[in-house]
């Protein structure tokens, strides 16, 4: 039906020397994916956005690096023989920074392309859902390792200045490390899960800091309640931080910051498994979410 | 090579059809997709991008299979949503070069084509604030741009001029004429006003509940009537009676006069009327097509229908 243009050239014949057409290489879906891993991380922290932005993050950075250094200082000044603070109760002592910095990070990296729409333009681009998520999980996952990761290191720094041995504290180092690793794809799971079925502003911070606390308190609760009962050790399960610090007691022979941690072999085996339960369903949740949300 | 091919392509959402037995060859250049809301436009262009998979029939687009080649024209093509989709708190250069990494461009080329495709787009100082203190007409503009940055082969635009005031209209519908003539990128382009695309598109497809009504080049559609509109300075009534006498067709529509013409002796024949009559001849012009007429058959109706 339909009848050639009237006139004999083609309109898209003219071009217009103001336009450049881009004849440079075109990278595939794994350069896509790192690009929106970094910009991801960025993002966690604020960087190329607005400056108010910002705070936030740092401020937190800042709450969790400062009792290293503190730490640091008072074991060379007063010469102490070890760390007052351990590597791998570290991450526990200061879970409240923890979680805040999930809560106001998590809707900032996810609920913000679900609420201004932005996921229309990356999925009209040749970046997968899977892709897309697996992008937004590394990147907060890492922008939680940094987090962990940086006071655990100072701390290590601190305790050398200090001139304590390396080869009685580098074990105990990297059991933390190993630790927040495991926290920081755990707890990005489930920040990230919680913030993309919450798109609203405002409304994702609450509800990450909400879970978080909400499982937290229930936990000591049912330790509460239940005494000194072998059951009572597998009530680490319920909330995310005794959950990895009992797979990091369990498994890696650290001392349990919480509590007594998991019984035996087969409490760290059930703690572990319960680890990468959650940590693809988490993934598979949230690749479920980006489905349904078309564009 | 056909911009895009659909054979028989039908998309159902449970008991609603929103795309049915559609067949249609758009050529390249500037292809206006036409409906009223709902016909089933943006549901077309999500096919097209390869994001909805099609209850039935097949779908090409540059030569590519939509069901199983979607990365691959997902990389070719650009997309302009209809609804809001920019994120407030970072800035339309830093937003445009994000979305061209996105497209497999390096950050360096990225950077590049994005400064030179907000220039085009009509964007200057401004792209360095926070996107969300803009106004709708520079919302699109970012829209536009972030869909142009990895320059495409082709570029989805759905309902482009929503929300922008006649002035802002104009603007992007000649942004719109340029993207196809200068910059050589074939666009399609939906919008519910007809009268809009009349003025950019090369090509028409309208559809109406999902079905193919029709497909032509817009020069077919709006090419000259027989008919001129004759406007005189008193009341034409007179001036009817003695022009049907003379046997001239002619109709009579408020205070305008339409003449057939097709004989050219009818000119002389008006103008010797409207003489002896002692009239002042006011305009006479020849009468195009409108694209309303797609819809309403019968000049009596052309101007019942807002265009």
């Amino acid at each position: 039906m339909s009848e050639p243009t009237t006139s004999g050239t083609p309109a898209g014949a003219i071009h217009d020397i103001g336009y450049r057409h881009y004849d440079g290489p075109r990278l595939g879906a794994s350069y896509i994916r790192r690009s929106l891993f970094v910009e991801t991380l960025r993002g966690a922290y604020g960087l190329g956005r607005s400056a108010r932005s910002k705070i936030m993050p740092f401020l937190l950075l800042g709450v969790m690096v400062l009792p290293a250094l503190v730490v640091g200082i008072v074991t060379s000044y007063l010469r102490l023989g070890s760390l007052p603070l351990g590597y791998t109760e570290y991450v526990v002592t200061l879970q409240v920074a923890v979680t805040v910095f999930l809560g106001s990070q998590s809707p900032a990296v996810m609920s913000r392309d679900l609420r201004f729409r932005v996921t229309a333009l990356y999925f009209s681009r040749p970046l997968s859902r899977q892709q897309y998520v697996q992008a937004k999980f590394a990147g907060m996952a890492a922008a939680l390792f940094v987090l962990l990761g940086l006071p655990i290191t100072l701390l290590l720094a601190g305790a050398l200045l200090a001139e304590l041995p390396l080869d009685e504290q580098l074990p105990d180092y990297l059991r933390a490390m190993a630790g927040a690793a495991l926290y920081a794809v755990v707890l990005g799971g489930i920040g990230l899960v919680v913030a993309a079925l919450t798109p609203r502003r405002g409304v994702g911070v609450a509800a990450v800091v909400g879970v978080l606390l909400v499982l937290s308190g229930f936990q000591a609760a049912v330790v509460g309640i239940l005494g000194d009962a072998v059951s009572t050790r597998y009530a680490g399960l319920i909330s995310p931080y005794t959950l990895v610090d009992g797979v990091v007691s369990g498994v890696l022979a650290a001392e349990p910051s919480i509590g007594q941690g998991p019984p035996g072999t087969l409490g760290a085996v059930v703690f572990s498994a319960a680890v990468v339960l959650l940590v693809a369903g988490c993934y598979a949740a949230l690749v479920a979410r980006y489905r349904k949300a078309l564009s | 090579m056909p911009l895009i091919l659909t054979d028989g392509l039908t998309k159902r959402f449970g008991p609603v059809t929103a795309v049915d037995a559609l067949t249609v060859d758009v050529p390249a250049g500037v292809t206006g997709l036409v409906g009223a809301n709902g016909a089933g436009k943006s549901t077309l262009l999500k096919i097209f991008l390869g994001l909805l998979p099609a209850t039935a029939g097949s779908a090409q687009v540059l030569g590519l299979d939509v069901a199983s080649e979607g990365p691959a024209i997902r990389e070719r093509v650009g997309y302009m949503p209809e609804h809001d989709c920019l994120p407030p708190d970072v800035s339309a250069t830093e937003f445009v070069v994000h979305m061209a990494r996105m497209s497999g461009l390096p950050t360096t080329a990225g950077r590049e084509r994005a400064a030179d495709i907000l220039r085009h787009v009509g964007l200057y100082e401004e792209r360095y604030r926070p996107m969300g203190g803009y106004s709708t007409g520079m919302r699109q503009r970012v829209k536009l741009a972030q869909a142009l940055v990895h320059d495409p082969d082709l570029v989805l635009l759905d309902e482009p001029t929503n929300g922008l005031d006649p002035a802002g209209r104009d603007d992007m519908l000649e942004l719109i004429r340029r993207i196809g003539a200068e910059f050589g990128i074939s666009v399609i382009v939906t919008s519910h006003l007809l009268g809009e695309l009349e003025r950019v598109c090369e090509d028409i497809v309208v559809i109406d509940g999902g079905r193919l009504l029709r497909h032509s080049s817009t020069a077919s559609v709006t090419g000259e009537t027989p008919l001129v509109a004759l406007e005189v300075d008193a009341d034409p009534t007179a001036l009817h009676a003695r022009l049907t006498q003379a046997g001239v067709a002619a109709q009579r529509d408020g205070m305008l006069l339409h003449v057939d013409v097709s004989d050219s002796a009818t000119y002389d024949v008006v103008r010797d009327v409207v003489a002896e009559l002692g009239l002042g001849l006011v305009r006479m012009q020849r009468q195009r097509h409108r694209m309303t007429e797609i819809f309403t058959q019968g000049p009596s109706s052309r101007g019942d229908v807002s265009v």
